[in-house]
């Protein structure tokens, strides 16, 4: 969660938590983790091309059953990872808000495609520059599309990260609300990460 | 750098011909300009009279223009120029293609008569040009945005004066897209249709007919 | 309320027949329960409504009264983002619109901005486009395919259809570099001429892809099941269909004649020989018959398209004015006015004379327009884009209306829709 402030996160919590690592909640951890990241069930919150991409995926070439995720969950209820494939324009976010805050805990988000990390080629009135000023994220996948194989990696990265995940460390598994303003992120954060780099905006010279 | 223009893509047989000749026998002043531009015959016509043509070009035996291609507007980067409504025809029976252009004084409100009770197929195409362009199309059953949501406060996007990443800062547009509430989104024809409405807590109905300015909780 | 209940089976000449079971009652309507119509959001995350589309149905019991439909839960600014591209530019803005069949979308648009330029592209170059277009139709209609099945409950044919689908992407991706975001084409040519093993590998296509559709053929088209949920449902007549715009196969189901390729058409299409199918009833299962027919006929077209680009071999691809083309790189770097014509086309763009066009291709879900206006720049004034899926779709309120609820799903899986043309 590479953007949010989680005061205590990491490995002093588990001290403070009172409970230190030890030979019963690591084999614990062990056994969770590796539970959890070959069974994720993916709560496909497809919008575009790249939802096309991971049905590619999903089909039988690239076969993403091999990691346990061929069952698609719609339902966020039943849901593990919210794999965002495509573009979020304003109009959809209070959707994919709504659909996180439904999805129960443990659970992760995936962002694949440029345009769901940042906003893509869409520097416009009417998209969301990057999913993560809306719901928290774990995996970024770039491309535009990514292939399959590129959102295999970063499904396989995401289970790296579960696997190194304990138990003890209740600021994982805590939600993260929108705040009495309105805002996930601080505005400041959105106004700055939204900023246009390099000649995003400059892309001609002509008048 | 032309080697000549690209072969036949408008209907055949009606470059400048039959349809333009005949409207501004019939029409006279009410038909500002014509025009054949890259193969493709146009007319500039008068918003007041733009359904009458319309549904004269649909209706009469040698035109009949019964397939309504596309609705469209364009707000051109020099101010002087007016706003222009586009309507694409096409004739499926005379295989020929015409396009009619309102233009529109920026200076007045830009209302155009619908073309709905003719071409069911402007229903959307209406809606759409009302949300990008701000023209407001009498006569349409349900005029309201389509792209946008509607409550949209930023403005008209299509128009020249909109600036490509909008008014309002991203902190606000984030803002203002999670304050929305979903179910805000129904139409007012939806929720009187809805049986349960009357039912409804007050604060909720208020929260619905509010729509984007209430809070997620 | 009286439901009649029948079971649908296949008479002597293959059209569905109705064996009725008896008369249902489901219930007294003056009884509390289901005594008031109920209004039911579908969408806009939502596994059957192809993307993010948002349906609002109003149900008496399993029954439809109206069914309205939301969209702009994708829309990207592509017409505003336009105004700021060159027209090559815009190229790649074109692939992310109709995602299903980005080559074709590449196709239409170069021929706008030709058309407004008033460039001809070579010979060799609008071989190359046919093929591009008839393989996107392939590769949009197998979508649509594995699809409406899954909708239906069938879900083997998604799995062939994909695979289908990859070898399609195999060969996009030698030629282009990228499977699904081609920008394929540029104002006077294309990006890159075919490499070689392309033909071979095309045409290793076109031999083995009628066989998967003739299993496709065994699975659906005289199945009970399918007849019985696609026959008689979401039905559309022919002066409906005209009044309401429709276009591509949704037109062409309805009984009305009219394909781009045939009624005007560019690329020399009157030059190949080919069949449009036209259904007769409009409803969802002549639509099924219609795609399906011109998967085979896009084959055909494949293989007679081959043919004439194994007579071109060593033609020239793009037109030979260095206004319009970039020069190849080597030059660039070591000739002068090579040099200039890249800073000037890269820089500045390939300015369009003042004007504006409308030009239609068949895509493969109906009449794609490009309407693009100049004033004499290199960025277009307007750029819009006549999105066929967006003017059939909102015909779905009056295809539902009676429908159950089940239906609304089969209807809206054969409308064949894509949302990123839809919203733009």
């Amino acid at each position: 969660m590479g953007l949010i402030e989680t005061p205590n996160a990491g490995a002093e919590s588990a001290e403070l938590a009172g409970v230190s690592p030890n030979f019963i909640t690591t084999k614990l951890d062990f056994l969770a983790n590796w539970a959890r990241s070959n069974s994720l069930w993916p709560m496909p919150f497809g919008t575009a091309c790249c939802a096309i991409e991971f049905m590619a995926t999903a089909a039988s070439r690239f076969d993403i059953s091999r990691f346990g995720m061929e069952r698609m969950s719609f339902s966020p209820r039943q849901a593990d990872v919210l794999i965002c494939a495509g573009r979020l324009p304003f109009k959809l976010a209070p959707i994919i808000r709504r659909v996180w805050d439904q999805m129960p805990q443990p659970k992760w988000a995936i962002s694949m495609g440029a345009c769901a990390s940042t906003g893509g080629i869409f520097d416009t009135y009417t998209m969301v520059q990057g999913i993560d000023t809306i719901i928290p994220v774990d995996v970024y996948v770039p491309g535009c599309p990514p292939r399959p194989e590129g959102l295999m990696y970063g499904i396989m990265l995401l289970q790296k990260k579960i696997k190194g995940e304990t138990l003890s460390d209740r600021t994982l598994r805590q939600e993260h609300l929108v705040d009495d303003r309105g805002f996930f992120l601080p505005p400041e954060k959105i106004d700055e990460i939204s900023e246009p780099f390099g000649n995003s905006v400059h892309q001609t010279r002509s008048a | 750098m032309t080697v000549g223009p690209v072969g036949a893509v408008s209907g055949v047989g009606e470059v400048g011909g039959v349809s333009t000749a005949a409207l501004s026998d019939r029409f006279g002043s009410a038909i500002l300009r014509q025009a054949v531009i890259c193969g493709d015959s146009i007319v500039w016509v008068d918003a007041s009279r733009a359904h009458e043509i319309l549904a004269w070009l649909r209706d009469t035996p040698g035109q009949q223009f019964d397939y309504l291609t596309d609705v469209t507007a364009v707000d051109y980067r020099d101010p002087e120029r007016p706003l222009e409504v586009v309507y694409q025809l096409r004739s499926l029976p005379r295989n020929a293609q015409l396009r009619i252009k309102i233009p529109l004084d920026k200076t007045k409100p830009l209302v155009v008569d619908s073309v709905w009770d003719l071409w069911k197929g402007a229903d959307w195409l209406e809606r759409e040009v009302f949300d990008m362009f701000g023209v407001s199309f009498a006569g349409h059953p349900d005029l309201r945005r389509i792209l946008m949501w509607e409550t949209y406060a930023e403005g008209h996007p299509l128009r020249k004066d909109f600036p490509l990443r909008g008014h309002f800062t991203r902190a606000e547009q984030t803002r203002q897209a999670l304050a929305s509430n979903p179910e805000a989104h129904y139409s007012l024809e939806e929720l009187s249709i809805a049986e349960a409405y009357d039912e409804l807590p007050e604060d909720m109905r208020r929260r619905m007919a509010k729509g984007e300015r209430g809070f997620v909780k | 309320m009286e439901l009649d209940v029948a079971t649908p089976s296949l008479d002597a000449r293959g059209r569905v027949t109705r064996a009725p079971l008896g008369v249902a009652h489901p219930g007294d309507p003056d009884d509390e329960f289901g005594a008031e119509p109920m209004l039911v959001n579908l969408g806009p995350q939502h596994p059957a409504t192809h993307g993010v589309l948002r349906l609002v149905v109003e149900l008496e019991g399993e029954r439809v009264i109206r069914c309205i439909p939301h969209i702009g839960y994708l829309h990207s600014g592509f017409e505003k983002l336009g105004e700021y591209r060159h027209y090559n530019q815009i190229i790649p803005l074109t692939d992310r619109t109709d995602y299903l069949s980005p080559m074709a979308n590449n196709v239409a648009f170069a021929l706008a901005a030709e058309k407004l330029m008033g460039i001809e592209v070579t010979e060799r170059c609008k071989v190359l486009r046919v093929i591009a277009c008839e393989m996107s139709r392939i590769i949009s209609h197998l979508v649509w395919l594995g699809t409406t099945g899954i909708d239906l409950g069938a879900f083997t044919p998604f799995l062939w259809s994909f695979q289908e689908r990859e070898r399609i992407y195999n060969l996009q991706e030698s030629w282009t570099g990228a499977r699904l975001t081609t920008s394929l084409t540029r104002v006077g040519g294309m990006m890159a001429d075919v490499p070689a093993g392309f033909e071979a590998g095309l045409r290793a296509f076109c031999s083995s892809f009628p066989k998967t559709l003739d299993e496709v053929d065994t699975m659906f088209t005289r199945n009970a099941i399918w007849c019985g949920r696609t026959q008689d449902v979401g039905a559309m007549s022919r002066e409906d269909a005209i009044n309401y715009s429709l276009s591509g196969p949704m037109l062409r189901a309805s009984g009305v004649d009219y394909d781009v390729r045939k009624d005007t058409p560019y690329l020399d299409y009157e030059t190949y020989d080919f069949d449009v199918p036209v259904g007769e009833h409009g409803d969802i299962y002549d639509r099924y018959r219609v795609r399906l027919e011109e998967m085979y006929q896009s084959n055909r077209i494949l293989e007679q398209a081959l043919d004439r680009l194994a007579r071109l071999e060593g033609a020239p691809l793009n037109v030979a004015d260095p206004r319009v083309i970039l020069p190849p790189k080597s030059r660039a770097m070591s000739d002068m006015e090579a040099m200039i014509f890249h800073f000037k086309q890269v820089m500045e763009g390939v300015p369009a004379p003042a004007g504006e066009v409308y030009l239609a291709v068949e895509n493969p879900k109906g009449e794609l327009g490009t309407y693009l206006v100049s004033d004499g720049t290199a960025k277009p004034v307007r750029w819009r884009i006549r999105p066929p899926s967006f003017i059939n779709l909102a015909c779905l309120s009056k295809l539902c209306e009676g429908a159950l609820l089940s239906d609304v799903i089969a209807i809206n899986a054969s409308v064949d829709i894509v949302m990123g043309e839809i919203d733009r």
